[in-house]
């Protein structure tokens, strides 16, 4: 088989005596949809981080597509296709949504040290964001500010400008927190036409979708990875069934 | 779906264009200022408070680029005014009074200095920024001081103003005054282009969610530091300007006071619209020369000593004035301009 | 000859250091509980100084002046609060730098309204007039060595202040965490004013101490201010052990490098070179050192953890 899109090697990242990502070594195949569970406070948020960029990790780790990413800034990971989502929304607010979407498309052709000629009307922009939009649903609510989005809306904003980095991997970190049943509904009909056209590892703590979407799930219980398997076999796993007896109900 | 690419940013545009009428009428107000002051009779006087306007005008700007549309508070954009004025005043004692050699040194001297103080001070953020950026200020001020084959403390009068292209047209104060308004468009101009270009709306973008721009790819600090050095570079032909119109460069010029000022130029005409920062240096400019009458205008129902006092003392209702104006205006005066327009 | 005049240049800098460290406890502790930028913290020294030598000339005696002026500064910093400060808590900082620029406007005419543009001075309290013998043949100004004993007498109280009592307490799980300590209950509001109120009367300590040995005049707290901002940001804002620290380098730094620049440049550099690069190195030396410790510890020497 070919090499992993991501491989995580004996990653640890801990704060003082608080460990909060021990040991973890994962290997997300090319293609797949792979989610991640645990109950809260499993450390799969700071895992998401470290992934990404935005947090350094203590040893171990992390190779995309077969290299070594462990030092690169957030960027520069962008930049070689490793896009992620906010569990919190993060948006530009006082940007309207093709903006916040055009400036995804923006980082990836050509310089922006360009001083000259207004961005906001650069079709090159501007057509391939609006695609982004129509893709998650959002092309009628284009020219709202993001801030005057519904929050089910934000989300589908936040996936179209992780889209518009065009990444090989996308990192989700919770794309359903807080969103209404249609609104979810539609999140999830978006993730499932993405499946296999990119590599997606996805962070959720509704059990439905999840074992509706992934190919592989793999469970975090205090920072540590206590299985990684089918959704049919890690639901059998009597170790995972215990880590969560008590959380939430197993679908 | 071409048709709403085009239209993409009309609710903006629109907007923009109701607005546009003010920098017109400021330009066309500038314009045609000296033919009225050859009418007021007091015309060296007018055009040298309205050259300082603009001089002004230009810093402002300038701070507005990085302030408003980059929220980096820089308390030390005088350091800027300083090093353009010195440039001039060097080159001139050592015989070198040409302006086409003075400004691009000027401009090359503060581009280095913001790079070096922009890479360190960017490093920080918030309050950190802030007071480092203040912390360099005082540093060049006080190099400044020390610098006794240059006046020291004193500072140094300047023999005469630039020459332009080996000519002397800029002794003649309407010259002056057309020149500063020429590089005052042009500043405009440019920062007008620059704050919508892909370049402006990175920096946009990082003011709004510094997070987000690099969880998109952009790496904020090379966006801050070029905005940075284009506003110090615009700030230090400011400079070179203001060591013309007042033919002495001194100090004073760099006081971390003086840049207060300027922030509050910025804030006073409003923050992210660049013409409203010339509107808030005009305002300041205008107040501080004419509170003085108009107090004593105000008060004649009180004892004429009384009056001259609260004249010669304006500066205590200059500061509550300063203080009211952040409690209650919110927005500056380019607010107060768009709020009734919004209905 | 060197090693005394460096002994003198160290008790110089250790006075100008505690003189810092008064202003700056009170600013960095503003700015650490309350998020707050005064740049009005420079004009209460000024006011302090004004007060005593006011009071020295109205009781013709130092002592009483200071025992008035304390309170009455004190007075001043929670008027002043209420008036104006309370309005920009929850305003951003550029905001609070402009609100509390015009107050330093006003006050800096204000202080010329009162008692004119010319410098006042103060004489020195006869008990402490003179000079005292520390060294053979080193005469020093006993006031001079008084400033240096009330600053550390101070720098001690406070410590005890802010790390054994309940205020104290409060004091420092505001500077880490504001809300959190509102939300256990505690009055904010009245948590602020205190400290507001106490780091205003430090100011006006300081202003108080240093009237006999400089002239009193508008404007001269603006400098300082500046000088007590960079001893904050280098200590770490919120943190009074940083001050402390921060502010007797500060001093020394500045202090002893006025001196000794020119002679240390003179080990590379020609004579007059070396005094003339000396000159204007010197005064620059603090922000220099500003830099260099944000290049390398952006958040100061001791960050307080949020």
């Amino acid at each position: 088989m070919a090499e992993p899109m991501l491989e995580l090697r004996n990653l640890r990242k801990n704060y003082g005596a608080l460990v909060v990502t021990d040991d973890v070594s994962l290997a997300v195949n090319s293609g797949e949809l792979h989610a991640v569970i645990g109950p809260n406070g499993a450390g799969k948020t700071t895992l998401i981080h470290q992934i990404s960029g935005m947090l350094p990790s203590n040893s171990g780790k992390i190779l995309f597509a077969g290299e070594d990413i462990t030092q690169l800034s957030m960027p520069q990971r962008v930049a070689k296709g490793l896009a992620r989502s906010f569990q919190i929304t993060s948006i530009l607010p006082g940007f309207s949504a093709l903006e916040n979407v055009s400036l995804a498309i923006q980082a990836r052709s050509g310089s922006s040290f360009r001083f000259f000629g207004n961005a906001a009307q650069e079709r090159a922009l501007n057509e391939p964001a609006m695609d982004c939009l129509t893709h998650v649903g959002l092309s009628a609510r284009a020219h709202i500010p993001a801030g005057l989005l519904s929050h089910g809306e934000k989300r589908q904003l936040e996936l179209a400008i992780g889209l518009a980095t065009e990444p090989k991997l996308l990192l989700l970190d919770e794309p359903l927190a807080g969103t209404g049943h249609d609104e979810s509904q539609r999140v999830v009909e978006t993730l499932r036409r993405l499946k296999g056209r990119l590599t997606i590892v996805l962070i959720e703590h509704d059990m439905e979708a999840v074992f509706s979407l992934a190919d592989r799930v793999s469970v975090l219980v205090y920072g540590r990875l206590i299985a990684t398997d089918t959704p049919e076999r890690v639901r059998a796993n009597p170790e995972v069934r215990a880590a969560y007896l008590g959380e939430e109900e197993m679908v | 779906m071409t048709e709403l690419v085009e239209t993409s940013s009309a609710p903006a545009l629109s907007l923009g264009r109701r607005l546009e009428i003010v920098p017109i009428v400021l330009f066309a107000a500038f314009a045609a200022a000296p033919l009225l002051a050859m009418l007021s009779g007091a015309e060296g006087y007018v055009l040298s408070l309205l050259t300082r306007v603009m001089i002004f005008g230009i810093a402002a700007m300038s701070l507005d680029l990085i302030l408003g549309y980059g929220a980096l508070v820089s308390f030390g954009h005088a350091a800027f005014f300083g090093l353009g004025g010195y440039a001039v005043g060097i080159l001139a004692s050592h015989g070198i009074e040409e302006a086409l050699i003075q400004v691009p040194v000027a401009l090359a001297a503060s581009a280095l200095f913001a790079l070096v103080t922009g890479a360190i001070s960017l490093r920080t953020k918030g309050v950190y920024f802030i007071m480092i950026t203040l912390a360099f200020g005082q540093m060049l001020y006080f190099l400044a001081t020390s610098l006794a084959a240059y006046g020291g403390d004193d500072g140094m009068t300047l023999a005469s103003r630039s020459l332009l292209a080996g000519s002397t047209a800029l002794e003649n104060d309407f010259a002056l005054y057309g020149f500063c308004l020429l590089c005052l468009f042009g500043v405009y101009a440019f920062s007008r282009s620059l704050v919508v270009s892909r370049f402006g709306r990175v920096l946009r973008g990082t003011r709004e969610n510094a997070l987000r721009m690099e969880a998109i790819g952009f790496e904020p600090f090379r966006y801050q530091l070029t905005a940075y050095v284009i506003s110090g570079m615009m700030a230090g032909l400011a400079g070179c300007l203001l060591a013309n119109q007042a033919e002495f460069v001194s100090p004073a010029f760099m006081t971390w006071q003086r840049s207060g000022e300027l922030i509050f130029m910025v804030v006073l005409g409003g923050l992210g619209s660049l013409h409203g920062a010339i509107i808030g240096a005009a305002a300041f400019l205008l107040l501080e020369e004419f509170l003085p009458e108009i107090l004593h205008m105000t008060s004649f129902f009180l004892a004429e000593e009384t009056r001259s006092h609260l004249a010669e003392n304006w500066k205590m209702v200059f500061g509550p004035l300063l203080i009211l104006i952040v409690l209650f205006v919110r927005g500056g005066i380019m607010g107060l301009l768009r709020r009734p327009r919004h209905g | 000859m060197t090693a005394t005049l460096l002994f003198v240049q160290v008790l110089n800098g250790l006075q100008f250091g505690l003189i810092l460290f008064l202003i700056a406890a009170g600013l960095t502790l503003v700015f650490g509980v309350m998020d707050f930028i005064n740049l009005a913290h420079g004009v209460q020294y000024m006011v302090g100084a004004y007060l005593v030598a006011a009071f020295s000339a109205w009781t013709g005696s130092f002592g009483w002046a200071l025992l008035l002026a304390l309170p009455t500064a004190l007075a001043f910093g929670l008027l002043l609060e209420a008036l104006i400060f309370r309005h920009l808590y929850d305003r951003d900082h550029l905001d609070q730098v402009l609100a509390t620029f015009g107050v330093i406007l006003f006050l800096n005419q204000g202080v010329k309204f009162v008692w004119g543009a010319a410098p006042l001075s103060v004489p020195v309290p006869e008990l402490l007039a003179g000079s005292v013998e520390i060294a053979s043949g080193l005469l020093y100004p006993v006031y001079r060595l008084a400033i240096i004993a009330a600053g550390l007498a101070v720098a001690a109280v406070l410590y005890v202040l802010v790390n054994h009592t309940r205020v104290g307490m409060l004091v420092r799980a505001g500077a880490s965490n504001a809300p959190m300590v509102s939300a256990l209950g505690v009055n904010i509001q009245r948590l602020f004013m205190v400290v507001f109120g106490f780091g205003a009367m430090l100011a006006g300590f300081a202003g108080a101490m240093v009237a006999p040995i400089l002239s009193v005049e508008p404007g001269m707290g603006d400098n300082i201010l500046i000088l007590a901002f960079v001893v904050i940001v280098i200590g770490g804002i919120g943190s009074i052990r940083g001050a402390f620290l921060a502010a007797l380098l500060i001093g020394l730094v500045d202090t002893v490098g006025r001196t000794f620049a020119p002679n240390l440049l003179r080990l590379v550099l020609d004579p007059a070179a070396a005094s003339q690069t000396g000159r204007a190195v010197a005064p620059m030396l603090i922000y220099i050192f500003m830099a260099a410790v944000l290049f390398f510890r952006p958040s100061g020497l001791f960050p307080v953890k949020r």
